[in-house]
């Protein structure tokens, strides 16, 4: 098993009812969720694989797909939407291509569709790797996507 | 063991404490309609098919009957207006999801439902997320072979991965609890196949009649888990000459 | 720091910390919430560092963070002390400017707040209307303190209410008084407290289980974010409280997965009250032990609801499960479980330190005490305000909020989040408390409040909680997971011009299966928005079915965009920029969109230049062929 595996593991102590805890651990360090390291935590924390699959599989926080190099986060809360989110997020999707939970096939973009970032005043929102981008427009978004890498 | 008594359509029957409504009222013969229940397993309430109303000091509300326990003095109504709005809003759903299941179709029929509402997504769909072969799978089996993967519309049964699955027995209890015959088992000459699951298991010949009964892999399981005597895994049901109870 | 073995010991740490606050010397506080993080807070608090630093101001000039101020219209926030001079919108090229203006004891003028209104400029924040208008009971402390700093929470009273509750009172007397209290749940159900807490205490079972609840899922809501980031010692605080008061020992606080920066400040908490004593074993030396620890959710609304909850507190998918035995009675793995919203703990210390009959006199008959909105959308003010209930939709939207923006018309308030409705004009005056609100279709909620106005779209908005929904369902139950696919279908097929006339009695109808039939209450609600949207707008559903038309000209399928030939001044801005090169035109060409390529992305209304307002949009009439004649005669060059 990965050391990184293990170390997550023993932080819970190898407790089952942690298995959200563990996964998004793992969520975070590899950006996703590999099958053969499920398999792993299946068998160390002694549950069937098909629960820990139904969990993977349940919540919005883990993808069992890689990830892209750049993830995007639009904020669709009712804030957002009301000041014309819509707008912002098909500009988005035609830009790079793939909707909202998937990622493009260079493993350059990820695209998620999110619910209140938390600053309303500053809708229609998106996150670029981690930084806010705020009052957007359509030429906005198209400049900041192109400018990543 | 403490017994109470209730009325079920204002007639009065008495139970053991813990008997669900819809045991109490299968008691009276009232059948209540309900797609994710079986006796066999711990009751779900999902398909909110056997949804009844009871009244409890002055108020009425509608619950599941497969679950809510049998209590002193509760009065329940399995036919009122409200239950039946659900009940076939519920078909009327159901019957739009899988509009060529059997099952659906003459539930819905009996409640003057002909043809589905609302188009179905895939008209071959004959699933309807009940989660009885899950449960069974895991609760009775013991072995977690399947699960109830995503949410929301996108629930649906499946294997690890949608793999061919390595932990399944053949054992065909889901099969054999599915309401609706979405899940396709399959012997034919020594093998059995369960299309859902990707899996196919060589069957085990009876030594006496030659009749192919149960998959290798579930004898092995048995013998594993439990301890029964040596013959029982080498005759069928019928050729043993001691039945086991309660397996 | 030892941990305090006894309430006097508390008390003498608390005068220790103010005897070495000088109240007197400036301070420089600079909010850090997420909002003003958006603006880019970090990168001035790092300049303000820097700089201090550099002209040798350490001793002199105190700088602190803040947890939220809640005006995040005007984010950054920095507020010098003591004058409590608030500058707004604060750019990091601003620090060596506000840094040698506190040093000289000057003010920076132009970084104050102006009224739009009056014109007036206004020092204080407290004298800013947006503020004046609110009651902080709860929320006022987060200005004042740095999150990650417990001393700056004992400063200002921290955990005297625990030091009362464990030596002065016993755990029933603590029960009676949030009884007393009558204060009810603030995550939205709106369940007395303290009834909760007595189930929980009086069922024979161990052990107990106490919960947070911060999965805050209400799109437009973060309320609670901002407790917990902000000011998260007083969430736990009122936590072992109740702990005390129901007789549990080991408690969880539950996080959604989207608020690292609660989830980081809250371990620093509880660590910090772990060193000073005010959790673990022996808790002030009272001989209470209570632990807690931290669970992250893994990004589903439906765990907000307490038994979707609880189960993915036991290592399982978020599955609600039918309450007809009560999680105070049968909860977390079986056992006896109370679970409280953030901002509910968040009352409890007031109420305990205040007693139970001041606490009283402030709300409404049915609803007690102060509520926290986060007040969003098209209003003038946004961000998060606190209010007495009772507290009327106009005063909060108006006097508080600034009114709508832009100068558009009111049209709506949506309250309650995907359960609640919307609230037309005609019921502005309503004072909010649980029961008016529901009582008007809606509902509190968790206190989101998103203004809409006339540009702003009821079958839309229907449509948006019901697209929610359905995403956020956890599939279990028929009524929910099939009922909700089916209104949206519905909803979508309005608003892109395929309704039917049977369309309403449709929604109308799946709506009744839903209350009645869905196993919990994220089903049971769902079709709040649909129904409340059909109660007060119906016109406007007629208009998309009969007409095919958008009254508010938002719904995309039903709008043309057009240039109005006698507006136009053929200045190439929209035709330049049109993502999909719709517009023909040039020089002195009228512009001209071809409907058959144009997505509707609105950009061309966004550059028209105001003074030529010449993009329009229209909706239910056939857009008019273009002018035979398309060349004009521009406007003399000076008035351009």
């Amino acid at each position: 098993m990965d050391e990184k595996v293990e170390a997550i593991l023993g932080k819970y102590d190898h407790n089952k009812r942690f298995l959200v805890s563990v996964l998004q651990d793992i969520q975070r360090e590899y950006y996703y969720l590999p099958q053969e390291i499920l398999v792993d935590v299946s068998e160390a924390l002694n549950l069937p694989l098909s629960q820990i699959f139904s969990v993977a599989t349940f919540f919005k926080a883990f993808s069992l797909k890689p990830r892209g190099r750049h993830l995007v986060n639009v904020c669709v809360g009712t804030a957002c939407h009301v000041r014309g989110a819509t707008r912002v997020l098909d500009s988005i999707e035609r830009e790079i291509n793939i909707e909202p939970g998937e990622t493009d096939a260079d493993l350059k973009f990820s695209l998620e569709a999110v619910n209140c970032l938390g600053c309303c005043a500053l809708g229609p929102v998106m996150v670029v790797d981690g930084e806010y981008h705020g009052k957007l427009s359509t030429a906005k978004v198209v400049e900041i996507l192109k400018g990543c890498e | 063991m403490k017994q109470v008594t209730m009325t079920i359509d204002g007639v009065e029957v008495t139970v053991e404490e813990g008997t669900t409504v819809i045991q109490a009222a299968s008691e009276l013969g009232i059948e209540i309609p309900a797609l994710c229940h079986h006796d066999a397993v711990t009751p779900y309430g999902a398909c909110r098919l056997c949804m009844v109303e009871i009244i409890k000091n002055g108020r009425s509300r509608l619950v599941t009957s497969c679950l809510y326990p049998a209590e002193e003095g509760l009065e329940v109504k399995t036919g009122s207006e409200k239950v039946l709005n659900v009940r076939k809003g519920v078909l009327e759903l159901l019957l739009s999801r899988c509009p060529n299941v059997k099952v659906l179709q003459d539930l819905a029929a009996s409640m003057g439902i002909t043809k589905p509402p609302f188009e179905a997504e895939n008209a071959d769909e004959e699933c309807i997320v009940c989660g009885l072969c899950a449960r069974v799978c895991r609760d009775i089996v013991g072995v977690s072979a399947i699960s109830l993967v995503s949410r929301g519309t996108h629930r649906k049964i499946a294997t690890p991965f949608e793999e061919t699955s390595n932990v399944c027995i053949g054992c065909g209890s889901c099969a054999f609890l599915c309401p609706t015959g979405a899940v396709k088992l399959e012997d034919v000459g020594d093998k059995r196949i369960i299309h859902n699951w990707k899996v196919e298991f060589k069957l085990k010949q009876c030594k006496s009649c030659g009749r192919y009964f149960a998959p290798e892999a579930q004898l092995d399981y048995l013998r594993r888990t439990l301890d029964l005597p040596e013959d029982h895994f080498e005759l069928c049901q019928d050729c043993r000459v001691e039945t086991v109870e309660d397996v | 720091m030892g941990q305090l073995k006894a309430p006097s010991e508390l008390e003498k740490v608390r005068q220790d910390i103010l005897a070495k606050r000088d109240s007197n010397r400036p301070c420089i506080t600079m909010c850090s919430g997420t909002g003003c993080s958006a603006y880019g807070s970090e990168k001035v608090f790092t300049n303000f560092q820097t700089l201090i630093k550099e002209q040798g101001l350490d001793g002199q000039i105190d700088l602190r963070r803040t947890g939220c101020h809640g005006f995040c219209e005007r984010g950054v926030l920095v507020v010098i002390y003591p004058d409590e001079i608030c500058y707004v919108q604060v750019q990091p090229e601003d620090v060596p400017e506000i840094v040698s203006s506190v040093k000289d004891g000057k003010i920076v003028e132009r970084l104050l707040y102006v009224d739009p209104v009056t014109g007036d400029t206004i020092t204080r924040e407290s004298d800013i209307p947006f503020y004046k208008h609110q009651e902080r009971t709860v929320f006022g402390n987060n200005r004042r303190i740095d999150p990650k700093n417990i001393e700056d929470y004992l400063a200002l009273g921290g955990y005297s209410a625990l030091a009362k509750a464990l030596y002065q009172m016993s755990p029933v007397q603590v029960l009676e008084e949030v009884k007393k209290s009558n204060l009810r749940g603030r995550g939205g159900g709106g369940f007395p407290t303290g009834r909760k807490w007595e189930t929980v205490r009086n069922t024979p079972s161990e052990p107990k289980y106490i919960i947070v609840n911060c999965d805050e899922g209400d799109p437009g809501a973060y309320m609670d974010r901002s407790i917990m980031e902000g000011n998260p010692h007083s969430v736990l605080e009122g936590l072992v409280i109740g702990a005390y008061a129901i007789g549990s020992h080991e408690g969880s606080i539950y996080i959604r997965n989207e608020y690292p920066l609660a989830v980081e400040n809250v371990r620093i908490a509880i660590q910090q009250a772990e060193d000073y004593g005010f959790l673990g074993k022996d808790i002030l030396g009272s001989g209470f032990n209570f632990k807690v620890e931290i669970n992250r959710g893994g990004g589903a609304f439906v765990c907000g609801e307490s038994t979707a909850l609880m189960a993915s507190l036991e290592g399982e998918v978020g599955e609600p499960r039918a309450k007809y035995i009560h999680t105070a009675e049968s909860g977390l793995w079986g056992k006896p479980s109370n679970l409280n919203n953030v901002e509910t703990f968040a009352n409890v210390p007031l109420i305990i330190n205040d007693g139970a009959s001041q606490y009283e006199q402030v709300g409404t008959e049915g609803s007690k005490g102060t509520k926290i909105f986060s007040l969003v959308g098209k209003v003038n003010n946004t961000g998060l305000v606190e209010v007495p209930m009772g507290t009327t939709l106009r005063e909060i939207i108006y006097d508080i909020g600034g009114g709508i923006r832009e100068g558009k018309g009111y049209k709506a308030v949506q309250t309650g989040g995907p359960s609640g409705g919307v609230i037309p004009e005609s019921q502005l005056d309503l004072p909010i408390d649980f029961d008016a609100l529901t009582k008007v279709g809606s509902m509190m909620g968790s206190g989101g409040m998103i203004v809409m106005d006339e540009t702003t779209c009821m079958v839309d908005i229907a449509k948006y909680f019901t697209t929610f929904l359905e995403e956020e369902s956890c599939g279990k139950c028929v009524p929910c997971r099939e009922g909700l696919k089916r209104m949206r279908e519905i909803l979508a097929g309005i608003t892109e011009g395929r309704g039917r006339d049977e369309d309403i009695a449709t929604l109308e109808h799946l709506a009744s299966v839903m209350k009645d039939g869905a196993l919990c209450a994220l089903g049971q609600t769902a079709p709040n928005p649909v129904l409340s949207t059909i109660r007060y707008f119906r016109d406007e559903y007629e208009a998309h079915i009969k007409e095919k038309r958008c009254p508010a000209k938002a719904c995309k399928e039903l709008i043309s965009f057009y240039i109005e030939p006698d507006k136009c001044q053929a200045c190439m801005i929209c035709l330049r920029n049109c993502p999909v090169d719709a517009i023909s035109g040039g020089k002195g060409l009228i512009h001209v969109i071809d409907q058959d390529k144009c997505t509707k992305c609105g950009t061309c209304l966004d550059l028209c230049p105001t003074r030529f307002a010449a993009v329009t949009k229209l909706s239910g009439e056939p857009v008019p062929p273009p002018p035979s004649e398309r060349e004009i005669v521009r406007e003399k060059r000076s008035e351009q």
